[in-house]
This record gives C-alpha cells, structure tokens and sequence, in this order.
C-alpha cells in the first residue's frame, strides 16, 4: 500500500513539475495559466498522496521499529522529505510523465495520453477499500475531467489543424507511444489492489482512438500489448531524464537542508 | 480552579463566520461551505474543513486563520483538521455566499446540473455579468487567477470577469 500511494504521489508530483515548467512560456496567456493551473491540480493531487504514504509509513515504523523507507537517517517522515529526499531509483512514477515537455503539441498529448489514463483510473479507485485512497482519488476525479476535455481538445484542435501542426502531433506520438504501455502493466505492489488494468486499458484504447479519429490521426497498434514498450518506471528504472527533474526539484533542500520559506 | 463553561457549537460557528478566503476575502469560509464540523468535547475544539480543490494553496493559511481567530477570542485548545470526503462541491456555498460574489464582482457559480458533463467543444455555459447583468458573455479562458475560477468576458460592458466555477 506504501509504494502504492508513492508510486501515484510521485506520477502527479513529476508531471505538476514539468508542466511547471510551461509557467511564464505559455503559446499565449490563457493556456498558460491552463496549463499551470493542471500543474497545481497535480501537486494539491500528490500532496495529498505524500501525506497518506508518510501516515503509513510512519505508523509502519512504529509498529514495527525500523524505518520503511530505504533512505537513511530521516526520522519523522513527512510529505516534503518524501519528495525533496528520496533518490532517483525510489520515485516509482510512470515513465510518460517524465518525458521532456518538447513542443506545445507534445506537452498536450502527454498530457492527454495521461489525463485520459487517470481518470478511468481514479473512477476505479474511489470505490476502493482504502477509504483515504478512495476519497484522495474521488476528490481529484472532478480536476481530471476538466484536464481531459482541455487535453482531447487541443489534441484535435492541433492534430485536425494546420498541415504543420499535424505534422508535429503525429512526431508527438512518435516520441511518447511506447511509455503508454507501462500504465496497463500491473508492478508488484499494484497486484494487491484490486484494481482491472486490463479493463482500463480497453477503455483508454476506445477513448484515445475517438479522440485520435476526430484528430485525423492513427493511433499506433497495441498500447501495451504488441509493438514495443517502455517499462520500469514503476519500479525506480528511469529515462535519463528524471535525473534532471529531481536535481531541479530538490536542489534547495539539498543544498540547504531544511530550508524552509 | 475549575472551569465549568461549557463551549456551544453556535458560538464556534459565528467565530468562524469571521474568517474569510484569503483568495476571495468578500467569501467567509462558511458561505463557501467548507466548514464541514465543529466537534467539541471538554474545552477541546476540533474544526473540520474540506478543500474546495486538491491543489488550493489558501488551506493552509485557512487552517492558521481558524486558530488564530479562535486564539484572539480566548479559546485554547484548537486542532483544525482537513478531510476530502465527502467532495466539496459549489452547492454547498451558501446564497449569501452567491450574493457576495457577485457584489464583489466575480459571477457566482451556476447550479451544478449545467455543467459538471461538458461535451468537447461545448458552448460555454451561460453566465451573468456580476457588472451589468448581461447574459451576452462569453469564456476566455475555462482556467482563470485561481484553480475555483474561469475568466470571462460581457460582451455588452466590455469588463473582463471572474466565474466562480461550477464544481
């Protein structure tokens, strides 16, 4: 249940970073604040999970007297050691979400390709026994479906656009198709939840096909069945690229250890 | 020494009526309807708030708020407690709340049945202009200065204006 909950408070939290990351660079004002306002979706999304997984681990460590968490010498778990501390191979988020921001067009469809994914996920979830898991997930569903239509929009908007615009939508599904199958593969730690991947991505397959026809594209064949697929961000093996994140992200606590503002 | 004044509810409540939304500070926190509880037991004061969404970056403040208001009228001990379910959703907000907004010049939120299943590429739902009460509006933005609004704009006065979303 720990790496449960890390594993989705650490996909919001990287994907709130990177669409951070538009702040002040938006194609234009509006989207802007769109787009830094899904980041904030996010992060209130992954606070919320860091606080359950440090209320677990922190009972955990009580029952049991050592510490759940493989980095050394915390202490009291907190929401912020958990994202400002732990390294690199313990952030359990999906690759997708890591993928470098690219253009508009791929920031939009990773996005989308996630948004899409999530709330077929968080309907699941909010009927779940873990009634904080549950009432995070309920909570968050409202969020994710005002993400998912500004997503799908912009996707046809942009793929349906111009012949350039086009263009560098289908490059977008290049780049990113082969993280979409990890979402659908079940880690170690998810097979206790009682959660059908596989339903989901039966429903994600319809969903992104309608919204790749509208589109005028052609969604490549076999999301995480055949063609050939990214995986092991679940498990703390990632794209060179969250390196990079984390050393954004946590460099003030690294440098000036319990800084606080 | 013994004390033996028994705290009510109804004076928590008119306390917290003080306390307003850092983001749209014409809001109480009750008008907004994200007091959920007042739980007293002995001189111990538990409040219990909902965020209205998962990123609103006021609750922490809210909750430093609650104690801080309570503190100034000489209650002690106060534990302000935050709960997601069941979600928070704009129907709770009270019509004093709606009637606040709008005099302070943000649209307030259209029953939920309107919008909460928005077809793609849907026309923006219709709302008043908290200025000159024209219909004739149209969206510029579904996401505006803070996660609970969208920007608008009255085609008839021209003023620019906030829509507190429906949620």
């Amino acid at each position: 249940m720990i790496d449960y909950t890390l594993h989705l408070a650490d996909t919001t939290l990287i994907l709130a970073q990177r669409n951070a990351e538009w702040c002040g660079h938006g194609p234009i004002l509006e989207q802007d604040i769109a787009i830094t306002n899904i980041s904030l979706d996010l992060l209130g999304q992954s606070r919320n999970f860091y606080q359950y997984a440090a209320q677990l681990i922190n009972d955990s460590s009580k029952s049991s007297g050592s510490n759940a968490l493989p980095s050394e010498g915390l202490g009291e778990v907190t929401e912020d050691s958990l994202a400002y501390l732990r390294k690199e191979r313990e952030f359990k988020n999906l690759l997708l979400v890591e993928q470098p921001n690219g253009d508009w067009g791929q920031t939009i469809l990773r996005q989308y390709l996630y948004s899409q994914f999530q709330y077929l996920l968080y309907s699941e979830l909010q009927g779940q026994k873990d009634q904080q898991l549950a009432a995070i997930a309920a909570k968050a569903l409202k969020e994710t479906a005002y993400h998912v239509r500004w997503s799908s929009e912009w996707v046809i908007r942009l793929g349906d656009g111009t012949k350039e615009s086009h263009d560098r939508m289908l490059k977008a599904v290049d780049e990113l198709w082969r993280y979409t199958g990890e979402m659908f593969i079940p880690a170690s730690y998810e097979k206790e939840m009682n959660i059908d991947l596989n339903k989901i991505r039966e429903e994600w397959n319809k969903k992104v096909n309608d919204i790749f026809t509208e589109a005028s594209m052609i969604p490549p064949s076999g999301s995480g069945g055949a063609g050939f697929m990214q995986s092991g961000g679940k498990v703390g093996k990632h794209t060179e690229h969250l390196g990079y994140i984390l050393t954004e992200l946590q460099y003030l606590q690294r440098v000036y250890p319990g800084a606080q503002w | 020494m013994v004390n033996t004044v028994i705290i009510s509810k109804e004076e928590i409540y008119s306390v917290l009526e003080t306390v307003t939304d850092p983001e749209v500070p014409a809001l109480t926190i009750t008008d907004l309807g994200i007091v959920r509880d007042v739980i007293i037991n002995g001189d111990e004061i538990a409040v219990v708030i909902t965020p209205t969404y998962s990123g609103c970056p006021a609750m922490d403040m809210i909750a430093s708020n609650i104690k801080l208001a309570l503190l100034e009228q000489g209650y002690k001990n106060i534990k302000v407690t935050s709960v997601l379910s069941p979600v928070w959703t704009t129907d709770w907000m009270s019509e004093e709340g709606k009637r606040k907004l709008k005099e302070f010049g943000i649209a307030p939120p259209n029953p939920k049945q309107q919008v909460c299943r928005q077809e793609l590429f849907a026309a923006a739902e219709a709302v008043q202009c908290p200025h000159c009460n024209s219909y004739h509006t149209h969206r510029v933005s579904e996401f505006g200065s803070t996660a609970c609004k969208a920007l608008y704009q009255c085609d008839d006065c021209r003023e620019p204006f906030d829509y507190f979303k429906c949620h």
